[in-house]
């Protein structure tokens, strides 16, 4: 307690130097709360995204199917078995077939994937509904981004060229009926959405499908040739990505805490220099190295805990906004493919804050220990008299 | 008077089937004409896009309807490239990469060289007489020239146009015009052939233009400058060590 005391009482005379550690430090906690924050909260809302739009609970998988693959679509699809076909009926699976085609908006050519989607199903969020039309032949939904990209409207036609599954060409108009807004661009950009049945007549490949959406219900069992792929395998990637941005900004707020360590780092050493006579007193008062020790270092450590709480008084408020607001990712961002809303909201839970608070105060106590040790090497008697050594 | 009318109409539809030509045996003499053993081109095609218009020049090797071989001789940034096609199966070469790429898949669904014409045009191999049904719909005049109007259904199902529709040049037995349907009856692509000249004692057309007819632009216009049939040309010319030589 007493060495809380002295610690206090010790930077509280130090003035601005104090101030001035205390500021970049607290700087760095809250830099670091909000930049984890904002990763978790893309974190949060891309996991949320992708499974309501595009994985649902897991996938059943075609086993020739590679989804970064374009060359297995023309292989991965097939009729589904009883077993797959009692599921789709119970609402626990929904199957989609994948086919690649030709799109021609205003007399350019681009290449498209049409994925077949039952217009009844209810386990994804794509408004599938919007494709009962019976005034419509061949109904068709987008998202924002292709709808951009192809310069297209609701209500417009497009004129589609694709293979038959014996590679005769067939070509057919057809009309967006829904331009839907999602996060996910895996199915948005490039991609076409048909009623499945439609699909299924145009490629010659009735009943087939080249994967199946799984809903909570859905219990994996034995399907060979079929394969299921988990939530967490079809999230393996954007939990890669989300480790990588973590990392990568951790390089960055890292040499911000290493600035503010260094300061911290320095006025030890200056300390320890200047407070000779002071710490000779100590031990000639009867206190033993190691307390002394022990002194310097609360010393130090009381910087972290000041950041914290300076910290906490502008960045709570500061925090709060930004959470509320949001941050407006740049609208390159949504050509990067993955999944990034136009708004990232941070999230900052209990253990982002703790552990960020941990991570200043072990950090600030480590680099405040190690010019103390110095102070166990100290003469006493020549400490009391102030002599450099 | 209908015993009279009937019988009547019956006759004049056989007489008027009966003298239009055979369609088969009209492929088949157009197949004489435009195939061979072996042949040896040398080409330009000059590609028009929305903005602009590029030519480029090739020499091309091919043995029946299965391999074929082809260099591009200039522009500069072309010269060198080389493809070969044996079967079902293209590779090319590019000299600045030094790499061979097999194309295979949807790749081959992208154009030649930006042209209107895809990889896929370019494997197509099979004689018109095995996968389609021809009959002959009638006769029309295309620039001066009388022409046989042939309707042609695919008889197979792994056929890439299910319908064609040429024009065939009544005494040089050469298509004028030929234009290619999906299976819905869009129509998909418009050959035209013309600037047709006698070479080793057969009807070629020298000049072709090419135009997908879903894309804008003015097509892809494909003139022969040299042509050799049934000439020597050496079996290595249809290896894949040839694409790096």
């Amino acid at each position: 307690m007493l060495a809380f005391k002295l610690a206090f009482k010790n930077i509280m005379g130090a003035g601005l130097r104090t101030f001035l550690n205390i500021a970049v430090l607290s700087f760095a906690f809250v830099i670091i709360i909000w930049h984890n924050g904002v990763i978790d909260g893309w974190n949060q809302q891309a996991r949320k995204d992708t499974t309501e739009w595009e994985i649902g609970q897991g996938q059943v998988w075609h086993p020739d199917f590679d989804p970064l693959d374009f060359l297995s679509y023309q292989d991965a699809h097939a009729p589904l078995s009883e077993a797959l076909q009692s599921e789709v009926a119970t609402g626990s699976l929904t199957p989609i077939l994948i086919a690649q085609a030709s799109a021609f908006p205003q007399g350019r050519m681009q290449g498209v994937v049409l994925r077949g989607i039952d217009p009844q199903q209810k386990i994804l969020k794509i408004p599938a509904h919007l494709l009962e039309r019976e005034d419509i032949k061949t109904p068709a939904l987008i998202g924002k981004r292709m709808a951009q990209s192809l310069k297209l409207e609701e209500g417009d036609p497009l004129l589609l060229r694709w293979r038959d599954k014996n590679g005769a060409f067939d070509a057919v108009e057809i009309t967006i009926v829904g331009v839907f807004d999602a996060n996910v661009p895996t199915i948005d950009g490039g991609q076409i959405w048909l009623p499945l049945q439609r699909l299924q007549d145009m490629t010659g490949l009735p009943g087939e499908a080249t994967l199946l959406v799984a809903d909570e219900s859905f219990t994996p069992s034995e399907l060979s040739p079929w394969v299921f792929r988990s939530q967490g395998y079809l999230l393996s990637d954007l939990n890669a990505i989300i480790q990588s941005k973590k990392g990568s900004g951790a390089v960055l707020y890292g040499l911000m805490l290493i600035i503010a360590l260094l300061a911290i780092f320095d006025t030890q050493v200056l300390s320890i220099f200047r407070r000779q006579k002071e710490i000779g007193t100590y031990i000639a008062l009867g206190m033993t190295r190691r307390q002394v020790v022990g002194i310097f270092t609360v010393e130090g450590s009381t910087y972290s805990i000041l950041a914290v709480l300076l910290g906490a008084l502008y960045g709570t408020p500061l925090l709060f906004w930004l959470a509320k607001t949001g941050w407006a990712m740049p609208a390159a961002s949504t050509d990067m493919g993955i999944s990034i809303a136009d708004r990232i909201y941070p999230v900052y839970g209990a253990g982002l804050v703790f552990g960020t608070v941990a991570l200043m105060v072990i950090a600030a106590t480590m680099v405040s220990y190690l010019p103390a040790r110095k102070i166990a090497r100290l003469n006493p008697t020549d400490a009391i008299k102030g002599k450099i050594q | 008077m209908k015993k009279v009318i009937f019988p009547a109409l019956a006759a004049l539809f056989f007489l008027a089937f009966a003298w239009l030509p055979d369609a088969n045996e009209i492929l088949k003499k157009v197949e004489q004409n435009l195939s061979s053993d072996n042949r040896v081109v040398e080409s330009e095609m000059t590609i028009h896009s929305r903005r602009s218009s590029r030519t480029m020049t090739a020499k091309t090797y091919s043995s029946g309807y299965k391999k074929s071989f082809t260099e591009y001789l200039s522009p500069a940034r072309e010269a060198g490239t080389k493809m070969l096609k044996l079967e079902n199966q293209l590779w090319i070469y590019s000299p600045s990469t030094d790499r061979t790429i097999q194309i295979s898949g949807h790749m081959l669904r992208q154009s030649v060289m930006g042209s209107d014409l895809s990889y896929e045009d370019m494997m197509d191999d099979r004689k018109l007489t095995d996968v389609y049904t021809a009959k002959v719909v009638g006769e029309e005049t295309l620039d001066g020239r009388k022409a046989h109007v042939l309707e042609l259904t695919a008889k197979v199902a792994d056929v890439a146009y299910f319908k064609r529709k040429m024009w065939v040049d009544t005494e040089r037995f050469v298509p004028l015009k030929e234009e290619l349907f999906a299976k819905s009856g869009q129509l998909l692509k418009r050959i035209t052939m013309s600037n047709v000249q006698r070479i080793q004692g057969r009807w070629f057309p020298m000049d072709m233009t090419y135009k997908d007819m879903l894309k804008q632009g003015a097509g892809t216009e494909f003139k022969v400058k040299k042509i050799q049939f049934n000439t020597s040309i050496p079996e290595y010319v249809f290896s894949k060590g040839a694409l790096k030589q």
